[in-house]
């Protein structure tokens, strides 16, 4: 795969007291890629996309974002995070405010745009999400869909590097699924370099360059969506494939 | 006959009945045994009085006390407001001595009596701050000033303004740890899916708290804090103790100079209870508004 290296994990281990929640995990991600990650519950996905971005710490081995080295406390954590952008699978839109201010707070205050150039930017972005007319309304107002989907967009007005998504359908009614990925989709097919935590195979067979499958911490499968879906080398993938394939 | 009415049954006639018998045997007893002559009469004139000399109504030693319990409790609640804000962001905070600091000034508020915590904050902190700030001088010097009438207005007499200033200190430090505990609560309620968000689009711990957490923690304590703001009012007090020319502090002085030893108690008592029972009473309309 060409293109440089966004992320690059050297064996990280993570633990919650005594628990070992991330064991020797090694990933790269390279510009333009996208990651789709997937396993059981409690398998530590999203602890390891949590990584990336600094909202946990690892407790061993190195890890590199954007050539930054992670590691508790760093210095440059914050500004790293501006090119990190990170989607939670509870949207935490903040509910005080409307969602134009939602888009317009992170570059106002922490790039120090001004307001107008900032709402500009919040209302390309509200575009590119399809909800140019929500702008006024408070996330409350909203459907579960149209909140994730401003999630997104309040990611994409920082202009952040990498996209990290962890579990963004999950928390939403089945007919609102759709409409998130259809905007997924298009931010992949723009370019931007993904990594995702879901269990919806079909987005994953669309978009992923590289599948990972994780369990009990580790990392059991890193392949191309072509072998993973078809022919898996890990029995637990394969098990866990003909579970999720079922329905 | 109207419907609540109704709904009275034996029982409420009975205890109704016990309570007029037991009030009117201590009212019985207050005339009769310790032989206490009331003069009521003798109430309204230490509110409002009528100075025949300047042609003008002005206010006498009770609603004196009254115009500066308000005064001191509204300047000790923004006070205690701002401390007490200042003092759960440190119960929240990350670093480990913050925390223990502002725990400790909680506790030590909590298992000392209110008494003893005011002399203490008086002549440890006020006093000091107040000779420090030469106030007393400063104070003297407007009181002699043209516009002392504005001042007056929002201060009362300017020759007690330090004494005003030690009981707001006094009040708002102590009231500060019950506050304090109320938007600490505030901030913890607030998910932590939000301040991960914060964080996320790259926000410092500052900015994290000014713009997101903050503004939904104070929303969600209005009620609590519009309570605090009552029992604030009750407990100012307490502050007559340091010779704070508020409403208990007068109804002493009145009643060592003229003997109306129940009447001026029971019409205190009034001042105090229709002011926090109103405004009780709006804070809960309000509420039901929200
Ligand atoms: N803050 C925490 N403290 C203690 N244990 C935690 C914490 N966060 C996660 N864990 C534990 O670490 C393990 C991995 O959690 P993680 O949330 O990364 O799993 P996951 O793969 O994202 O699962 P899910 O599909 O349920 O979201 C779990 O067993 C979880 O209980
Ligand atoms: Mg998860």
């Amino acid at each position: 795969m060409p293109g440089e290296i966004i992320i690059q994990a050297d064996h990280i281990d993570k633990f919650f007291g005594t628990f070992k929640a991330l064991d020797d995990v090694s990933l790269t991600v390279r510009q333009g890629e996208r990651v789709v990650v997937c396993g059981p519950s409690g398998s530590g996905k999203s602890t390891l996309i949590r990584c990336f971005n600094g909202l946990e710490n690892h407790d061993a081995g190195r890890l590199t974002v954007e050539g930054v080295e992670l590691h508790e406390g760093s210095p440059k954590i914050r500004e790293l995070r501006q090119n990190v952008g990170m989607v939670f699978q509870q949207f935490n839109l903040f509910p005080h405010l409307t969602v134009l201010e939602n888009l317009t707070i992170g570059p106002m205050k922490v790039r120090k745009l001004s307001r107008r150039a900032a709402e500009e930017t919040a209302r390309k972005y509200l575009d590119r999400v399809h909800i140019p007319e929500q702008a006024d309304k408070k996330p409350g107002q909203l459907s579960g869909g149209q909140q994730q989907r401003v999630a997104i967009a309040r990611s994409l007005c920082m202009e952040p590097r990498v996209m990290l998504f962890d579990e963004p359908t999950s928390a939403l009614d089945p007919e609102m699924i759709g409409e998130v990925l259809d905007v997924m989709v298009e931010l992949a097919q723009s370019g931007m370099t993904m990594v995702v935590v879901t269990h919806e195979m079909g987005f994953a067979r669309k978009v992923a360059d590289t599948m990972v499958f994780m369990e009990q911490g580790r990392i059991v499968e890193t392949s191309p969506p072509e072998t993973f879906f078809t022919n898996p080398e890990s029995a637990r993938a394969r098990l866990f494939l003909d579970q999720i394939l079922e329905h | 006959m109207p419907s609540f009415l109704k709904k009275l049954k034996i029982a409420d006639y009975v205890i109704a009945a016990i309570l007029v018998a037991f009030f009117g045997y201590v009212a019985l007893t207050v005339e009769g045994k310790l032989n206490y002559e009331w003069r009521w009469e003798l109430i309204p004139n230490y509110i409002l009085r009528y100075r025949e000399d300047q042609d003008v109504w002005f206010a006498n030693l009770l609603l004196q006390g009254l115009f500066n319990t308000i005064r001191i409790s509204i300047y000790a609640s923004v006070l205690a407001l701002i401390l007490g804000t200042i003092l759960g962001i440190a119960r929240t905070a990350e670093n480990l001595t913050v925390r223990m600091l502002a725990r400790t000034y909680l506790e030590l508020l909590r298992n000392i009596p209110p008494v003893v915590i005011v002399f203490i904050f008086f002549f440890f902190l006020s006093q000091q701050l107040i000779d420090w700030l030469n106030l007393d001088r400063w104070a003297r010097g407007i009181a002699r000033s043209d516009n002392v009438h504005i001042w007056e207005f929002f201060f009362g007499e300017m020759r007690r303004f330090p004494s005003l200033i030690a009981g707001v200190i006094v009040l708002a430090l102590f009231e500060s740890a019950f506050v304090g505990e109320i938007v600490r609560a505030g901030i913890q309620s607030i998910p932590q899916g939000q301040r991960e968000a914060a964080r996320s689009i790259g926000m410092s711990r500052l900015q994290e708290m000014r713009y997101i957490v903050l503004p939904q923690a104070m929303k969600k304590v209005v009620p609590p804090m519009a309570n605090q703001f009552i029992t604030l009012i009750k407990d100012s007090s307490i502050i007559s103790l340091i010779s704070v020319q508020e409403l208990t502090y007068k109804t002493v002085e009145l009643v060592a100079s003229t003997r109306l030893i129940f009447e001026a108690w029971l019409t205190t008592a009034a001042f105090y209870f229709v002011i926090c029972f109103t405004l009780s009473m709006l804070f809960r309309r309000l509420e039901r508004q929200r």
